[in-house]
């Protein structure tokens, strides 16, 4: 089997027939992150679990008793889910060391699927970017970078310049579980979505990152950021693995009091032939200003592709969007800044040497161990929650929450059934080029696309598009409606299978991989 | 002088009656070995989860009723912020927007003197019940500059109980939460025993003249009985006019009562009044609560808490268990007072009443008067009586019969204090105390006196 290869349709397979045991697939992943380590994707390595786990499930799949189509496949998991035993740090210094007693949900799940636990990966501090350059262990690389269509396309350097510096960012937050997949480390990887900190570095690492829906998937032993928007994120290679790894999580959980009572059924994903039947929604409001030339002609493509294709492409209009950028970080430092309240060094995580008295080591502890960004939202936040503050900033935010989910309902009662957006901006900026601008800044402006279905709850993909002028991932975003993650995926998947995504060309991977290749795919759609 | 008018508001924290905390499964438990009853929730270890527990909210909603407020089909939770060592989430959960229960009231007795002779009824109004977590436990150790941290309390479900302003002194108040006490105990949703920190109370207080608009409150704490929650009213309110008459000002302040001085004094500011930052709790969706008009159809009641449901199945409150008191056995409404509150008395004079012919009028007598005072005396709770039913309706069947006499009786009691286990027959016999009925008897008795005093019997015939 070679790592390109999808999980249902071919993986599966192999390990049933024993072609591939789940042991070589873990061994060889394991290698794969030793010589991508320069990418800075993973935080922790659980070499030693992960190997024993790719051994119980190999003694399952001799049993011919396997617990799944996820059984003895190789995940990560971004560092701000609790795994039981591992270090889960949500790359800060207040964590550094906290081993977590305790498996979130989500993790728990897939470890009873038979999922193999490769490590835990890096992000933004706490989440909060939408680069993955600010966390405590340093940022993250975009596997893009040394790829050979970058590398083609790059002005060509004089034997001065440092190769290193050209590095272009993943995005973020969950920059570390999107780098691990793009460079084949693993073949899903969980992250999570706040503002799109699973879309944004799916776009640019050219994987498929769905943000469920709100209340679809526990968030029990997620760390959260903003309790209300937070959903834990899918990263996978191809849509029909996130639909995998999707039926493996979703349902209710009685420890998560936000999930909701129904019942999920996994399904599998049908092999969409006709579209003549869909309607496709063009929200006016998502030229946004910045937006590249190069996505806003590939977002034209992209239409025309299924009004070609018989489907019925409408302009729509979500009037609040603009506002939204606004009324998410007056909400989203608001929750911050009471969910940040419990670290104070008593209990668990840094504490300061400082201890004058309880309140000076509490502050001590909390400076030390928070970076600027979060502090910065701490203080915001608690600002907008002073009594004399609470009904013009939060409540009013609230009021302008209830708005932008409104416009998403109106069009969607007028029959759309999938918008489709971009996901960001531009290609991935180069990391010297991002750092620029500080990260209140960057979040502002990268959020724009894709914060909005976090304000509402909706279900949304990244599915990679094409390479832009530069040879990076470009994506475009399908946002659904609540809780029909089958339509979403099913058009995504459609939509995928048209626009034939290259295959990145890794050196590292060419090394481990001999079927990669093989199954090499020209870009057809740029 | 003008006169003034004090005034006096309660906030009631009773620690709810369950097996496990408010949002957490950890165990509620008194007096456990220190951190030996904390979930990962409880210690705020990230990315745990708030979920509700269910009997809380009954206990919530049958308080609620018992109180004669309105039952919030939705109320909402939110977040209360400040930072102490024993609170590890940095903010509390509780009900500060919409409570669970609302606009009750809480009718309650008085004695017009000392003699419990003439009861005067009394309402205070209840504002408002609201859920909340309680926090842990902080002790403060000066002499190693340190602060030692007990969650086992974190976390367990408290329901406020917010009384208006209704009442005017010490008395009042103290009876208001006697009776509050009651009730929680008879409803079995909070076990309300003040020594184990399952009732606390802090007051509200202040003092105005007629016709001028409320002074300035202090809120006094602290306070770790009913008897020191009357004396550190009174002091409070005494230290008010006193302050006032003398040109000065009351301070928006927070006091704790001090029961070995029996007054109050201020509490170290915390810097300046807190602003808590309420936040709406976002990992709890609203509680929805239903009636039976309201429940629907195809509702897991696993789920669902029905009022109707939990009203039906309400125990008798105290007040009606003194009217049936006083109905059945035709005793004084200030005997019922009495009986009610001493815990165990009412059930031990019921049972007295079943095992003898003595009427009830007559029983109520020897409870109050003599068993009674003699459990005061040895600060026994009725539990504790070396004298159980059995007993005194025994001894109180052969004073019925006339077999003794009652002065004959009480020389009994006295012996059956001493718990050694003999009957009262026996010690009738062993002391010689039986009523001699046969008349050629007791004149042989006389003459025999009379026979062996001689001079006592003439000089007593001369004058």
């Amino acid at each position: 089997a070679a790592l390109t290869d999808g999980l249902r349709s071919q993986v599966s397979a192999a390990l049933k027939e024993g072609r591939v045991t789940p042991t070589e697939l873990c061994q060889r992943c394991l290698a794969l992150i030793k010589s991508t380590k320069f990418l800075n994707a993973y935080i922790t390595v659980a070499e030693e679990t992960a190997l024993k786990q790719a051994e119980e499930s190999e003694e399952r799949y001799k049993r011919g008793q396997p617990l799944g189509i996820l059984d003895g496949i190789p995940i990560a998991v971004k560092d701000n889910f609790n795994t039981a035993g591992i270090e889960t740090t949500c790359a800060s210094n207040m964590l550094k060391g906290y081993i977590s007693p305790y498996n979130a949900t989500v993790v728990q799940k897939l470890l009873d699927h038979g999922a193999v636990l490769l490590g835990k990966t890096n992000l933004d501090e706490f989440a909060m970017g939408s680069g993955s350059t600010d966390g405590v262990f340093g940022p993250v690389r975009n596997p893009w970078s040394y790829s050979k269509q970058y590398k083609e396309k790059s002005v060509p350097k004089s034997l001065s310049e440092d190769e290193e510096s050209d590095w272009v960012i993943t995005g973020g937050s969950s920059g570390g579980s999107a780098a691990a997949v793009s460079s084949f480390t693993c073949f899903a990887a969980l992250g999570s979505d706040t503002g799109g900190s699973t879309r944004n570095p799916a776009a640019h690492c050219g994987v498929v990152g769905l943000k469920p829906t709100y209340g679809l998937i526990s968030r029990h032993g997620l760390i959260p950021l903003v309790n209300s928007m937070d959903v834990p994120g899918i990263l996978t290679r191809c849509v029909d693995d996130a639909a995998v790894l999707l039926g493996s999580l979703a349902g209710h959980d009685p420890k998560d009091s936000t999930t909701i009572q129904d019942d999920f059924t996994p399904f599998e994903l049908p092999n969409l032939t006709d579209v003549s039947k869909l309607s496709i929604g063009i929200p006016k409001e998502y030229d946004a200003p910045g937006l590249s030339s190069e996505i806003l002609a590939l977002w034209s493509k992209a239409a025309d592709l299924f009004k070609n294709a018989g489907a019925k492409v409408v302009e729509v209009s979500l009037p609040h969007t603009r506002y939204s950028i606004v009324c998410y970080h007056v909400l989203c430092t608001a929750e911050v800044a009471s969910n940040m309240a419990r670290f104070d060094g008593l209990e668990y995580g840094h504490r300061s040497d400082v201890k004058d008295s309880t309140e000076s080591m509490y502050a001590a502890t909390r400076r030390e161990g928070f970076n600027d960004v979060v502090r910065g939202r701490i203080l915001s936040g608690n600002y907008f929650l002073l009594k004399q503050n609470y009904e013009k900033y939060f409540v009013k935010a609230q009021k302008v929450r209830r708005l932008i989910a409104n416009d998403f309902v109106k069009v969607f009662r007028s029959g759309v059934d999938v918008l489709l957006t971009p996901t960001t901006l531009s290609d991935a900026a180069p990391y010297t080029e991002f750092i620029q601008e500080d990260n209140r800044t960057r979040s502002a402006q990268d959020d724009i696309l894709t914060q909005a279905a976090n304000m509402a709850g909706l279900p949304a993909i990244n599915v990679p598009t094409a390479l832009s002028e530069r040879g990076l991932p470009v994506g475009l975003q399908f946002i659904g409606r609540s809780f029909q993650e089958k339509q979403l995926l099913t058009v995504a998947k459609w939509f995928e299978k048209q626009v034939k995504f290259p295959v990145i060309q890794l050196e590292e991977v060419k090394r481990h991989d001999s079927g990669v290749f093989q199954h090499q795919k020209s870009a057809s759609f740029s | 002088i003008a006169p003034w008018i004090p005034v006096v508001g309660l906030e009631i924290h009773a620690q709810i009656s369950s097996n496990s905390k408010l949002f957490s499964g950890s165990q509620v438990q008194f007096a456990a070995p220190p951190n030996s009853l904390v979930s990962f929730f409880d210690a705020s270890l990230p990315g745990t989860l708030p979920v509700l527990n269910r009997r809380c909210v009954e206990a919530a909603v049958m308080t609620g009723l018992a109180l004669n407020c309105s039952i919030n089909k939705k109320s909402l939770f939110d977040r209360k912020h400040y930072f102490y060592a024993d609170l590890p989430a940095g903010y509390q959960i509780t009900q500060q927007r919409v409570p669970i229960a609302v606009n009750g009231s809480l009718s309650y007795s008085l004695c017009i003197d000392n003699k419990m002779s003439q009861m005067v009824t009394k309402t205070v109004r209840i504002k408002q019940i609201q859920l909340e977590q309680d926090s842990g436990k902080s002790l403060h150790d000066d002499t190693r500059c340190q602060t030692l941290v007990d969650l086992n309390r974190a976390g367990v479900g408290l329901m406020e109980v917010v009384m208006e302003p209704d009442m005017c002194c010490g008395e009042e108040a103290a009876a208001a939460v006697r009776e509050l006490q009651l009730i929680l105990q008879a409803l079995g949703s909070s076990q309300a025993v003040m020594a184990e920190g399952q009732l606390r109370v802090d007051a509200n207080v202040s003092v105005h003249h007629p016709g001028e608009p409320y002074g300035v409150r202090t809120e006094v704490k602290n306070i770790n009985s009913i008897r020191f929650l009357a004396k550190a009213v009174d002091y409070e309110i005494q230290r008010q006019i006193e302050e006032l008459e003398n040109g000065g000002t009351i301070l928006n302040e927070t006091r704790a009562f001090d029961s070995k001085l029996g007054c109050t004094v201020p509490m170290r500011d915390k810097e300046g009044k807190q602003d808590y930052r309420f936040m709406p709790e976002p990992n709890l969706p609203p509680l929805i609560l239903y009636d039976t008009k309201s429940l629907p159809a195809n509702m897991n009641h696993q789920q669902v808490i029905n009022i109707d449901w939990i009203h039906e199945r309400l125990p008798d409150l105290p007040s009606v268990k003194r009217e049936k008191l006083v109905e059945q056995y035709g005793i004084l409404p200030e005997h019922s007072f009495t009986l009610l509150n001493e815990d165990g008395l009412a059930e031990f004079f019921e049972s007295v009443v079943k095992q003898t012919q003595m009427k009830p009028k007559k029983v109520i007598g020897w409870i109050l008067n003599d068993l009674l005072s003699y459990l005061k005396q040895h600060s026994l709770t009725v539990k504790e009586s070396p004298v159980s039913s059995f007993l005194l309706a025994d001894l109180l069947n052969l004073l019925e019969k006339k077999e003794i006499s009652s002065t004959a009786a009480k020389q009994v009691l006295v012996e059956l204090w001493k718990g050694e286990g003999k009957t009262p027959l026996e010690i009738v016999k062993e002391q010689k105390l039986e009523l001699l009925h046969d008349q050629k008897e007791l004149e042989q008795i006389c003459q025999a006196v009379i026979d062996g005093q001689e001079n006592e019997v003439i000089m007593m015939v001369l004058g």
